[in-house]
């Protein structure tokens, strides 16, 4: 794996992010090297941060809908691969829909990509309509809130590159280690289940998804922890 | 400041996929408000969920469904919990959320001689509560039925030869019976979240067991 960390460092250099992403390689899918499929992503990502800032600063609905038909697909199979049947699936990717309308203004580009703003939203009415409970967060403004006296310069990057970093780094996770990491996003009850779905220990499902971060942050330059 | 002990990579993970109990979430929330580099790795695990969302395939909608939200567009939104005005307590968000009123308003109950616990949250499976550990106090000899938590607030403690203090996080299991002691000088106020009963050992633990809110 080491020769792929490589090359995928040497494609975001280009400006171009490998197109290897685990869950393709869970779902079987084969590697994709064509250089137009690779760079797809990351000019999705861009191009739909363009819409939603549209949608915050005119209230543009043409944007939002283009944003509703690229979303709203890919949230119903997120809610239907936690475990949600169809129709509660489809009425909740429309509920984070009119969600990401009424809160577009709060999006901040420099601090996430619309693909990672939304998944926030999702997540969250999930935590909220589902199980009917409440999601703790930080505030921003607390007063109480610990700021960093000297931001390490992962912190500083452009949120779209550090953003292809994540992205390309999870590209060149071992595929064990990966799907644990994506399945991580599918379970409910944490690690437990992905253990069971997986017939491993639960002791392994957390030492892959440990060398899984340690790798990420290795190839995002972090060397602490 | 920063904190030295962090949650687990599977702790934070969870947290940001969503998946982790309520109690446990306000301990890594509060954690995170008091962690600047852990809101950085937070900030890398949405962005995966992001990359992970991106890449999902299509499912099928109804046809009419992109018409259905776009005739709700305009429909007034409901009127979201008002959070209070940032001031500095020295509990911060969300945990203030939950100490509307502050420490002193809770229902403390007191457990042993200079311990007293609130209870917060109680979860799916985990239960949040505050616990108040009067300084020098020596917490009676326990086990754990399953994970334990403790999120420093306020004062510090030491725990099996290592020193914790305001935005730590300690982290035991079945295997750790421990008999932590609070630093002198100063009460230390700790989160802690635990997801199965503690076992209290030896002759206190007899006696205190069965008036313990575990």
């Amino acid at each position: 794996m080491g020769s792929g960390l490589a090359f995928s460092i040497a494609a975001i250099d280009d400006g171009r992010a490998l197109g290897t992403m685990p869950w393709r390689l869970i779902e079987g899918r084969s590697r994709v090297s064509d250089e137009t499929m690779a760079t797809a992503p990351d000019q999705v990502a861009a191009g739909m941060s363009d819409l939603l800032a549209a949608v915050a600063q005119t209230g543009d609905r043409q944007a939002f809908a283009q944003l509703f038909q690229h979303y709203a697909p890919r949230l119903k199979t997120y809610m239907r691969k936690l475990g949600t049947e169809d129709a509660v699936a489809e009425e909740l990717a429309q509920d984070v829909m009119l969600t990401v309308w009424r809160k577009a203004g709060s999006f901040d580009r420099d601090r996430a990509n619309a693909g990672t703003w939304i998944f926030a939203i999702a997540r969250n009415l999930r935590i909220d309509m589902l199980r009917r409970e409440r999601r703790p967060e930080i505030d921003q403004d607390d007063l109480d809130l610990v700021v960093d006296p000297a931001p390490r310069a992962d912190d500083v990057l452009a949120t779209g590159q550090s953003e292809r970093r994540v992205r390309a780094a999870m590209g060149a996770l071992p595929a064990e280690q990966a799907e644990v990491v994506t399945l991580s996003f599918y379970e409910d009850t944490p690690h437990a289940e992905i253990a069971a779905r997986l017939k491993i220990p639960l002791g392994t499902v957390k030492s892959r998804l440990r060398l899984a971060m340690k790798r990420i942050r290795a190839s995002l330059g972090d060397t602490e922890s | 400041m920063s904190a030295s002990f962090h949650p687990s990579d599977e702790l934070l993970v969870a947290y940001g996929a969503g998946s982790l109990d309520e109690a446990a979430a306000l301990l890594v929330a509060t954690h995170l408000a008091l962690c600047p580099a852990c809101r950085t790795e937070i900030g890398r695990i949405e962005a995966l969920g992001g990359a992970i969302l991106e890449d999902l395939a299509p499912a099928d909608l109804s046809v009419d469904a992109l018409a259905a939200v776009l005739a709700r567009l305009d429909s007034p939104a409901p009127p979201s919990p008002r959070r209070p005005t940032a001031r500095a307590s020295g509990l911060p968000r969300p945990l203030r959320d939950y100490v509307p009123d502050g420490l002193d308003a809770l229902p403390w109950k007191r457990l042993a001689t200079g311990i007293e616990q609130a209870v917060l949250v109680r979860g799916r499976s985990c239960r949040a509560r505050l616990l108040r550990i009067g300084a020098g106090i020596v917490v009676p000899e326990h086990g754990h039925g399953g994970m334990e938590l403790t999120l420093v607030l306020q004062g510090g403690f030491a725990d099996c030869g290592k020193g914790f203090a305001r935005g730590d996080v300690a982290m035991a299991d079945e295997q750790v019976v421990h008999s932590p002691m609070a630093d002198g000088g100063e009460t230390c106020v700790c989160l802690a979240v635990t997801d199965g009963p503690l076992k209290l050992t030896g002759l206190v633990g007899l006696l205190v067991n069965p008036f313990l809110d575990l």
